[in-house]
C-alpha cells in the first residue's frame, strides 16, 4: 500500500477512532465519578445559566488581572484562531473534506491565509519561548506540555513543506508528489489521535471545567 | 582545624538573627509507619473525589497564570507558590490511581506513586502558602477551583497526619473543649454576664426558644469582645427575640481548616442543634470569613439534609434589617475602604450586604484596586494565621494589603471577620503600619438610631 493510501484509509480511521474514544472515555471517567447532593439553600437556582455564563465570559480575561495576562491571551488567541483559519480555510483541506463527507464551503482569501499561517507559528514560537523561559512555567510543564506542543506544531509544519510544490488545479485525488502530501496528513493523524489524551484535551473540557464551576458559583451568588 | 561549615550561612540583615535558608520543615502527628500515612491519604483524597475535582484535575492546561492572581507568589515572585503546584503530589495521585487512563500510568510506568517524603515537602505548599482564598479561581483560564481542590487534599494532609503542629493543636483544641482559644461554655457565659454588666446591655443566654440564635468566633470572644456587646446591642434593637446558646455558639471551624472532616462535621452540629433545639428561625453568623463557608454553604451537607432555619452572616443580617426597616442608624460623614473576607465574599457571594449597609450610614465607600470578588486576602485565612513559621510569609503578602488600602486615602478601614481583624492587627504591629482595621458591626451598633 502506497503511503498516502494508508494515511487517506486506515490511518485516517485509526485515528478518528482514537480521537472519539478517548474523548468518550476521558469524559466518561470524569462522569462517573459521584457526585455528593448539596443541601444547602441555594441563592439562585439558574446553575445551567450560570454554567454558560462562566463559559462565555471567561474565554476573556477579567479587567483586574488584565495587566498581567494580555501578552498571553492574545498570544493564544492568535495562534487558536490562526489554527482555525488554516485548518478551514484553506481550499486544499475544504477539497480534503468535500471528498470525505460531501460538504464544502468557500475558502478563506489567499492574504488572511497567509496572515493566519504567520500568527500560528509566531504564536506557537512564543508560546514555547515563554515556557523555556518563565519560571512558573518550567516548573508547571511536564512531557504532555513538549509533545502537545510539538504534536501541534508538526502538521504547519509539514503542510508547509507540502505548500512549496506546485499546487495543482482541483487538488486531485492522485497528487503528483504523493510522499510529503501523506506525510503532512499523517501528522494531522497524530495530533487528533494525540488530542483526546493529552492536554489538548482542553478543546473540549474547557466546557466542563468552566460549567461546573460557574454553576457553584452561580448557585452561591457569587462572581466568577 | 577545619572550616566552618558553610551549608547554613546566617543572615545578618534582618532583625534578629536567622539561617538565610532554613530547611524546608514539617510537622507530623502520630507515630505510624510511613506506608500507613500513604495509604490514609490515598483512601481520604479518593474518597471525596467528586465528579467537579476530577474535572478540575483534567483541565490544566499548565497556562501559569494562577500564579499572578495569587498574593504569596506575587509578593514573593517564588515559582512554588503557583497556586496549581501546591497540588502536584495530588494530580500526581490522581492521575496514577483515579483518572480516566490511571491504568496506562501504571502499567507503563509513567506517573510514579506519591510518597510520604512528597507530602512531606508539600505540607508547606498545601497550609503555610494558602489560605484557600479562591483569588486564582478568578483567574484560570479553565475556571479550576484550586481553593477547593486544595480543601481536598487538606483532608488527605490530615489522615496523613502531616498537618502543621500549631493548626493541628488548635483544630484538636476546639474539638475538646468547644473552643480553638479556651471559650468554653464557662468562660463565654462569665464573659457575657461581665460584658452584659459593663455595657448595661442585655444578651439572653440559654433560652428555651428565640427567632434568632446568635454565634460567635472565640476571636471576639477572647480578644474583641466589644463586637460581642455590638451583636447584642443590634439584635435587641432589630425586635427579634434571639438568645445565646452554651450548647453551640462557637461558629470557628478548625475542624475544617486543618482538614478533619469529621470535628468539621462535630462543630457544625453544635451550631446546628442549638439552633433547632430554640426553634430558631435564623442563624447570625458573626464576623467570620470561614464560619461562612463553614456553615451556610457546608452546613447542611454536614447535617445531610436542608437546615431548618436561615444562615445569615451579621453583615447580610444588617443589611436585611436596614432593608426592612427594624434598624436604623445616624449617617455617618466619613470616607472608608472595606477589605472584603474572602470566604463571605469571594467564595460565599455575600459582597453587596455590607456595602448596602454602609450605603445606609451614609458612609462614602472608596473601594481599593482590588475590591469585592477580586479583593487580595488579608493573608491569614484558610488557617494560615495560626501557622508561626509562616509568618514572614504572611507579612510579605500584606504589603499588598496595606498599600491597596493606603491608596484609597479613607479614613477608616474595615471589614467583617474578626480572623481578618487579628491578621491586619498582626501586620500593623509588624510593620508599624498606621491604619487600624475597624468592625463594620461595631460601626453600625455605635451609630444605631431609634
Ligand atoms: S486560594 Fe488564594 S492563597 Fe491559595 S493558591 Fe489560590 S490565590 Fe493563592
Ligand atoms: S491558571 Fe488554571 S489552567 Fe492555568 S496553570 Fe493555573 S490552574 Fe492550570
Amino acid at each position: 500500500m502506497e503511503l498516502l493510501e494508508f494515511a487517506r484509509g486506515p490511518g485516517l480511521a485509526i485515528a478518528l477512532a482514537l480521537f472519539a474514544i478517548g474523548t468518550v472515555w476521558r469524559l466518561a471517567g470524569i462522569f462517573r465519578r459521584p457526585v455528593k447532593p448539596d443541601y444547602s439553600e441555594p441563592r439562585s437556582t439558574a446553575l445551567a445559566a450560570g454554567a454558560l455564563r462562566a463559559i462565555v465570559t471567561r474565554m476573556w480575561h477579567p479587567r483586574n488581572f488584565r495587566s498581567r495576562t494580555l501578552v498571553g491571551t492574545l498570544n493564544a488567541y492568535g495562534y487558536h484562531v490562526g489554527l482555525a483559519i488554516v485548518f478551514f480555510g484553506f481550499a486544499p483541506h475544504i477539497a480534503f473534506v468535500e471528498r470525505l463527507t460531501g460538504l464544502a464551503w468557500p475558502a478563506a482569501p489567499a492574504w488572511l491565509f497567509a496572515v493566519a499561517v504567520a500568527l500560528t507559528f509566531i504564536g506557537l514560537f512564543y508560546a514555547l519561548m515563554v515556557r523555556l523561559t518563565s519560571p512558573v512555567l518550567r516548573l508547571l510543564s511536564n512531557f504532555d506540555d513538549w509533545a502537545s506542543w510539538a504534536i501541534t506544531i508538526a502538521p504547519m509544519v509539514t503542510g508547509m513543506a507540502v505548500i512549496m510544490l506546485p499546487i495543482e488545479q482541483g487538488y486531485p485525488a492522485s497528487p503528483a508528489s504523493p510522499v510529503p502530501v501523506a506525510i503532512h496528513l499523517l501528522s494531522f493523524e497524530l495530533l487528533i489521535a494525540w488530542l483526546p489524551f493529552s492536554k489538548l484535551a482542553h478543546a473540549f473540557l474547557v466546557f466542563v471545567s468552566r460549567g461546573y464551576t460557574g454553576a457553584a458559583f452561580a448557585r452561591k451568588g457569587a462572581d466568577l | 582545624m577545619s572550616a566552618p561549615a558553610n551549608d547554613h550561612p546566617l543572615d545578618l540583615e534582618s532583625p534578629r538573627f536567622s539561617i538565610e535558608k532554613p530547611a524546608a520543615r514539617y510537622d507530623k502527628q502520630g507515630e505510624r509507619p510511613d506506608a500507613e500515612r500513604l495509604v490514609a491519604a490515598q483512601r481520604a483524597f479518593g474518597r471525596d473525589f467528586g465528579r467537579a475535582a476530577a474535572a478540575y484535575m483534567e483541565s490544566c492546561i499548565h497556562c501559569g497564570n494562577c500564579a499572578e492572581a495569587c498574593h504569596f507568589y506575587l509578593t514573593t515572585g517564588d515559582p512554588k507558590y503557583t497556586p496549581i503546584w501546591k497540588l502536584e503530589p495530588f494530580k500526581q495521585a490522581y492521575k496514577r490511581e483515579a483518572g480516566p487512563f490511571a491504568w496506562v500510568y501504571r502499567a507503563l510506568g509513567l506517573k510514579r506513586a506519591v510518597t510520604v517524603e512528597q507530602l512531606e515537602a508539600w505540607q508547606e505548599l498545601v497550609y503555610d502558602s494558602c489560605t484557600m482564598c479562591g483569588r486564582c479561581t478568578q483567574i484560570c483560564p479553565m475556571g479550576i477551583d484550586i481553593a477547593g481542590l486544595v480543601g481536598l487534599a487538606r483532608h488527605a494532609m490530615f489522615e496523613a497526619g502531616l498537618v502543621p503542629h500549631e493548626l493541628w493543636a488548635v483544630a484538636e483544641r476546639a474539638e475538646r473543649e468547644g473552643s480553638p482559644l479556651g471559650a468554653t461554655p464557662k468562660v463565654l457565659s462569665e464573659r457575657l454576664e461581665w460584658l452584659a454588666d459593663d455595657y448595661e446591655v442585655e444578651i439572653p443566654v440559654d433560652q428555651p426558644e428565640a427567632e434568632v440564635l446568635a454565634t460567635f468566633s472565640s476571636i471576639e470572644i477572647m480578644k474583641y469582645p466589644e463586637s460581642l456587646v455590638a451583636t447584642a446591642k443590634v439584635l435587641n434593637r432589630s425586635g427579634y427575640t434571639w438568645t445565646v446558646s452554651t450548647r453551640g455558639y462557637e461558629a470557628t471551624n478548625f475542624g475544617m481548616l486543618s482538614g478533619n472532616v469529621a470535628w468539621q462535621r462535630s462543630m457544625s452540629l453544635k451550631l446546628i442543634e442549638a439552633a433547632i433545639a430554640c426553634k430558631a428561625k435564623i442563624l447570625v453568623l458573626p464576623e467570620c470569613g470561614h464560619a461562612y463557608s463553614a456553615l451556610r454553604w457546608q452546613g447542611a451537607n454536614m447535617l445531610g439534609r436542608p437546615l431548618p432555619f436561615r444562615v445569615l452572616h451579621i453583615s447580610e443580617f444588617l443589611a436585611e434589617s436596614l432593608r426592612s426597616g427594624r434598624l436604623k442608624v445616624r449617617p455617618l460623614a466619613m470616607a472608608a475602604a472595606f477589605h472584603d473576607p474572602c470566604q463571605i465574599s469571594r467564595r460565599g457571594g455575600a459582597t453587596s450586604a455590607p456595602r448596602e449597609v454602609l450605603a445606609a450610614l451614609g458612609v462614602e465607600l472608596r473601594e481599593t484596586k482590588d475590591a469585592g470578588a477580586r479583593n487580595f486576602c488579608c493573608g491569614g485565612g484558610g488557617g494560615v494565621v495560626t501557622i508561626h513559621r509562616a509568618d514572614p510569609l504572611r507579612h510579605k503578602a500584606f504589603e499588598i494589603k496595606m498599600a491597596q488600602l493606603d491608596a484609597t486615602g479613607a479614613e477608616l478601614a474595615l471589614t467583617s471577620c474578626a480572623n481578618c481583624r487579628q491578621t491586619f492587627d498582626d501586620g500593623r504591629a509588624h510593620f508599624g503600619w498606621r491604619r487600624e482595621m475597624g468592625s463594620l458591626l461595631e460601626l453600625v451598633a455605635g451609630q444605631l438610631a431609634d
